[in-house]
């Protein structure tokens, strides 16, 4: 009886390996079922979803304007400290001091795409970019000034 | 690996560790080992290939994230918690943002907690996709993972549209949810779901009628029931041992106790009880899902809420399934915008404390079936 069961064990586990390698096989020549995606080959056509988190920017305009007030809302928020918010008082034309960023420090070393500076500021000023290839040599480079030299505040915006 | 009576330079004789005898062999398994998953230590005391004795070591991957969570704002503190069980990220942030929500008394609207249910039962699907690959991994099968993993890269990519990012979403805030859903939400489910009704028949054919895969996790790993309460396991672990313990049944939350689903419970006690356990678990999750994908109420996602969030002086807890068992939360609040305390019930812990007792008397080559159907996520013990 022994004898019997044995060899029955191993014609099903024969039979069991056989339709598990069926479906390998399958796969092995259906190319059309391969999802694959050749990463560093399709750079060209590679495309991220819109919302995508992978740096924090700041969009500027034809103009060179930016539509940040200097409110340190995204610092406030940001639960690394990974922005500084440096700001200066400019004169208007009346003669009036109007406060607005003089830097807006972004370290990107750390930050951790959790998105709540983009959704505290009141502004629109910011917003998340689809970049994801971080890596540099320097680490002094991913720390980033997000307005452009010479950049002013767009007008309408409080 | 070396003998506890081995000389050692100097010609001081190593002793015997505690409770351990002369002639005990003791192999350090991790923290850096592939077949742990993360860096889980475990010194093992063996009397040939029979196991005498397992202790794990923790603490390789601690953050103090409690700590860290006491000089957060209500807010901020939501996004640390999904580096703990980083499978069910998005099951963590719902229980503390829930918790919150209980302290503050805010009304979440009918949409957000139908998207929210939605993400977690698609985290719970993600989660158990890639254990089962894994797990299948461990005992030397490696093509499920790749099957495995083409599912779960359908729910990354679901993901990444609504939420902006792969595994640390950081989507439940409190008061609902970060983003409303993406346009292509509904229709990426249900090619999701679709794909998967069609693929899990494979797993079957590949992995669960394998006899080779049976006889290793059949009768390995017994969780006997008393066992699996007095040791406070939850979620599949409990399950696989006849306990009931889904918290989305005994303490319905967020809407759960409208929607028909089952509580997957089997009697087998053995690894093997386990890995269906959860084989069947992401079916009930697909049979959530196609409830609620067509009938996403329109209205808000986020309920207004205040800039600053201050939490009355006194103590909240709110308690979740995750992927792994059951997640609590429990904040202690002296009026201020931060927290006084922060604890979290990790699964993770109460089901690895089990090991050693299963693992005592079977032979070395079960422990990694044995770990494997724990579901161990390491940055969820340690914290």
């Amino acid at each position: 009886m022994y004898i019997i069961n044995y060899i029955k064990t191993v014609f099903s586990t024969v039979r069991s390996m056989l339709v598990g390698m069926r479906r390998t096989g399958y796969y092995f020549t259906h190319h059309k079922e391969i999802i694959t995606e050749q990463y560093p080959d399709n750079r060209d056509t590679l495309k991220m979803a819109d919302r995508f988190k992978g740096e924090v920017v700041m969009p500027h305009d034809e103009k060179n304007e930016h539509r940040c007030t200097g409110c340190t809302a995204c610092e406030l928020a940001c639960p690394n400290g990974t922005i500084k918010v440096i700001t200066k008082f400019d004169i208007t034309p009346e003669g009036k001091k109007k406060k607005a960023i003089d830097k807006l420090v972004y370290h990107l070393e750390l930050c951790t795409m959790c998105n709540l500076c983009i959704v505290a500021c009141p502004s629109d000023a910011i917003k998340m970019a689809q970049t994801f290839e971080h890596s540099v040599f320097d680490r002094n480079e991913l720390t980033k000034v997000l307005n452009n030299p010479g950049s002013k505040i767009m007008d309408g915006v409080e | 690996m070396y003998r506890t009576t081995e000389i050692i330079s100097d010609g001081t004789k190593n002793p015997p560790l505690e409770g351990g005898e002369a002639g005990d062999f003791i192999i350090n398994v991790g923290p850096q080992h592939p077949a742990t998953h993360g860096v889980l230590h475990l010194v093992i005391t063996l009397n040939g290939e029979t196991i005498k004795k397992v202790e794990p070591h923790l603490g390789y991957i601690h953050r103090s994230i409690e700590k860290m969570c006491e000089s957060l704002t209500y807010r901020q503190f939501i996004y640390v918690t999904s580096r703990m069980d980083y499978l069910s990220s998005h099951i963590n942030n719902h229980a503390c943002a829930m918790c919150v929500e209980k302290g503050m008394q805010i009304e979440v609207p009918a949409r957000a907690r139908v998207i929210r249910i939605l993400m977690d039962e698609l985290t719970r699907i993600a989660s158990h996709e890639l254990w089962l690959g894994a797990m299948a991994m461990d005992l030397g099968a490696f093509t499920p993972f790749f099957h495995t993993f083409r599912e779960r890269e359908m729910i990354n990519e679901i993901m990444e549209d609504t939420c902006g990012a792969r595994l640390t979403m950081n989507y439940m805030v409190p008061g609902g949810v970060m983003q409303d859903i993406h346009p292509d939400f509904q229709r990426k489910v249900k090619d999701f779901v679709k794909q998967f009704q069609r693929k899990i028949g494979e797993m079957d054919e590949i992995v669960t009628g394998n006899t080779i895969f049976q006889n290793r996790m059949k009768g390995v790993g017994i969780i006997t029931r008393e066992d699996a309460i007095s040791f406070g396991c939850t979620g599949p672990v409990s399950r696989g041992s006849g306990v009931s313990s889904d918290t989305r049944k005994l303490f319905p939350y967020e809407g759960y106790e409208n929607i028909e689903f089952d509580e997957v419970i089997e009697t087998g006690c053995d690894s093997f009880a386990r890995y269906m356990i959860r084989i069947r678990e992401m079916q009930q999750s697909i049979r959530i899902i196609e409830q609620l994908i067509d009938n996403i109420p329109e209205g808000d996602f986020q309920a207004k809420t205040k800039a600053v969030l201050k939490l009355p002086k006194g103590d909240f807890f709110q308690r979740v399934e995750t992927a792994r068992g059951q997640f609590g939360v429990y904040i202690v609040s002296e009026g201020g915008t931060t927290p006084y305390r922060i604890k979290f019930r990790s699964p993770g812990f109460s089901n690895l404390s089990i090991l050693d007792h299963i693992a005592r008397g079977s032979k070395i080559g079960d422990l990694v079936a044995m770990m494997g159907t724990l579901d161990l996520v390491i940055p969820d013990i340690d914290r």
